[in-house]
């Protein structure tokens, strides 16, 4: 069982507070996401978690037990870490087993564990081989196989996939989704990659500056941002944002609409632009419109097939059942 | 494009190479030479002293007036033992100072070194009383004791350098896969570090093997190490080249063997691959 709740956590770096008091629950099975910008705090909350680092004040629980004065290895939680940090000086087998072996299990539980681990995580030939003499995507799986075996209460991921190619990183995207599929274990997943949290998660919490903006799952931060940057940092490309007369016709301060929610046209439509850069995907093009007098840059989502040029003029029509609205707080106006 | 080098260059650089080593090694070499010929020999010009017979006759008097082994054995106690003491205090100290460092870490680390800076002859009066007082003078005991603490900031500075190099990450990994301290330090720092740790002994036992001014001025007989041996072949009796040189070459031959044998251990590289 793995229910972790955060209850008023605060972190202070000597003078500097980076997470001012913050309350949280993970149920236990769930994906969660934290994601931010860099530097938001989503990295330390994870370790103050994992308890690497101390908090400042506060309490942490985990399956109701207070665990907030626990060392790291009385938590029963697993962490990979963004450098994979495997033992160098051991095979992977000994790498997988060193978790058990620290818990004192018997020799042969953990031979059985090691190979039902390899065999999940496609490792069987390697086990007698080191962390220097795999690739970047087999050692991730080596960190991972070394979370496993200890069946945590809940896993810690503090951007695994970052220091994995483009290709890479959508493969093991599937296969720790998967992985989370068959344990049901509760999971903690950090990332500041947008794509990666709105594709895993059950519940992403939006962090900026220690603050928790939104919590929510993907569709619901997605059709109902909260403020002004949870609506820019959900989505890609990003919404557009935009203040001024035409936002006061909304009765709002500022409004925002997403790429895909514009129409454009050669020929006819709500606003006037100059077309400044058109993004062919093949799929998709992503126009960057300038000179609407709405905002610098509006970008619009159309058809692979839409063909325009720099310096072209275009038509942008809004899906007004679409937009939202924010006051002068930046806050959503339902 | 690749430097082009002429021939004619790197015959002259191996030469310039060649005439440099052989200038820093040529008193060894010397005294090798002068180690094997007769004490009446060895005194003659240069060129004849390379014509006249060889032997091993300065060996086996110097083997005869004095014990090397007792020397050699009491160099061993002292230059080990105050190293492998040293170690077990430093790599405490170096874990610290590398892993939990505090605002005053860079200060006490300058001030460790700091101790390196002080002339010894200057402390050699309180010193010399206090091993006095406790009756240590002439005892293995005291010299393993004083040489640890003289190496002490260097054998930490060393590990702290080593293990700056270890990745954070990797214990923190061990903490969270449930090790305690002591397992953390024993299953992961320690075999990670082992090229550190390796060549970090093996310089201090060069050091304290060397180390002439201490174990010359603490010891006198019992716990005299081959420092006081080679010495009690200068003065006292007059120059006697023959004799000094074999008791020097007796003296610096095994830290020379151990130092050609170590070398491979001193240069390999554990960590590459383990972050990234």
């Amino acid at each position: 069982m793995g229910r972790i709740t955060l209850d008023k956590v605060t972190k202070a770096f000597g003078d500097v507070e980076v997470i001012p008091p913050l309350d949280l629950t993970i149920d236990d099975g769930e994906f969660v996401v934290f994601v931010g910008p860099s530097g938001c705090g989503k990295s330390t909350l994870l370790r103050l978690i994992a308890g690497l680092e101390d908090v400042t004040s506060g309490e942490i629980r985990i399956d109701k037990q207070p665990a907030t004065h626990l060392p790291p290895a009385k938590r029963g939680l697993a962490m990979v870490f963004q450098s994979y940090a495997l033992y160098p000086h051991m095979s992977v087998r000994k790498n997988i087993a060193f978790p058990m072996k620290m818990a004192g299990i018997s020799e042969a539980e953990q031979k059985r564990k090691i190979e039902d681990a390899a065999r999940v995580l496609n490792l069987t030939d390697y086990l007698d081989r080191r962390p220097g003499q795999l690739s970047g995507g087999q050692r991730q799986r080596v960190a991972i196989g070394r979370a496993i075996v200890r069946e945590p209460a809940a896993f810690l991921f503090d951007e695994p996939l970052s220091n994995l190619d483009a290709a890479l990183r959508v493969g093991m995207r599937l296969e720790i989704s998967e992985l989370h599929e068959r344990l049901k274990t509760t999971m903690i997943y950090v990332t500041h990659d947008q794509v990666e949290a709105m594709t895993m998660a059950d519940k992403i919490v939006v962090l900026r500056k220690g603050v928790i903006e939104q919590v929510g799952s993907p569709l619901e931060l997605y059709t109902a941002p909260r403020n002004t940057f949870v609506a820019s940092f959900i989505g890609s490309p990003k919404m557009n944002l935009i203040e001024g007369a035409e936002a006061a016709k909304h009765d709002a301060k500022t409004i925002g609409i997403r790429p895909e929610h514009l129409a454009a046209s050669s020929t006819e439509g709500e606003w006037k632009g100059t077309v400044m850069v058109s993004e062919h995907l093949g799929s998709d093009t992503f126009l960057h419109v300038t000179e609407t007098g709405l905002a610098e840059t509006m970008t619009v989502r159309v058809g692979g097939e839409f063909s325009v040029r720099h310096g072209d003029t275009v038509f942008l029509t809004p899906d007004m059942t679409k937009v939202h609205r924010f006051d002068a707080a930046g806050l959503r106006i339902a | 494009m690749a430097r082009a080098v002429t021939t004619q260059r790197k015959a002259l650089n191996t030469l310039i190479a060649w005439i440099i080593g052989l200038l820093i090694f040529f008193p060894i070499l010397w005294i090798a030479i002068l180690s094997f010929h007769s004490e009446g020999d060895a005194i003659k010009r240069p060129l004849e002293v390379l014509t006249s017979q060889w032997t091993f006759e300065s060996y086996a008097t110097v083997q005869e007036r004095s014990n090397y082994f007792r020397h050699f054995w009491n160099s061993v106690i002292i230059s080990v033992g105050s190293t492998v003491l040293g170690l077990l205090i430093a790599v405490p100290s170096a874990w610290a100072m590398a892993f939990v460092p505090g605002r005053r870490t860079k200060d006490v680390l300058m001030w460790m070194l700091s101790t390196k800076m002080l002339p010894p002859v200057g402390v050699l009066l309180p010193i010399y009383l206090i091993c006095q007082k406790l009756g240590v003078l002439d005892t293995r005991i005291a010299l393993v004791f004083i040489l640890m603490m003289i190496n002490l900031p260097i054998i930490i500075w060393m590990l702290y350098t080593y293990f700056r190099e270890i990745p954070g990450e990797i214990l923190e990994a061990a903490r969270m896969d449930g090790a305690s301290l002591r397992n953390e330090v024993i299953y992961v720092l320690l075999p990670m570090a082992v090229p550190g740790i390796a060549s970090t002994l093996l310089l201090n036992i060069i050091l304290a093997w060397n180390e002439a001014f201490w174990t010359l001025t603490l010891t006198a007989a019992k716990a005299a190490p081959l420092t006081a041996f080679i010495a009690s072949y200068s003065s006292p009796e007059g120059l006697f080249y023959a004799k000094l040189s074999a008791a020097s070459i007796m003296a610096i031959a095994p830290i020379l063997i151990m130092g050609w044998f170590s070398q491979k251990q001193l240069v390999r590289g554990l960590t590459f691959g383990a972050v990234k």
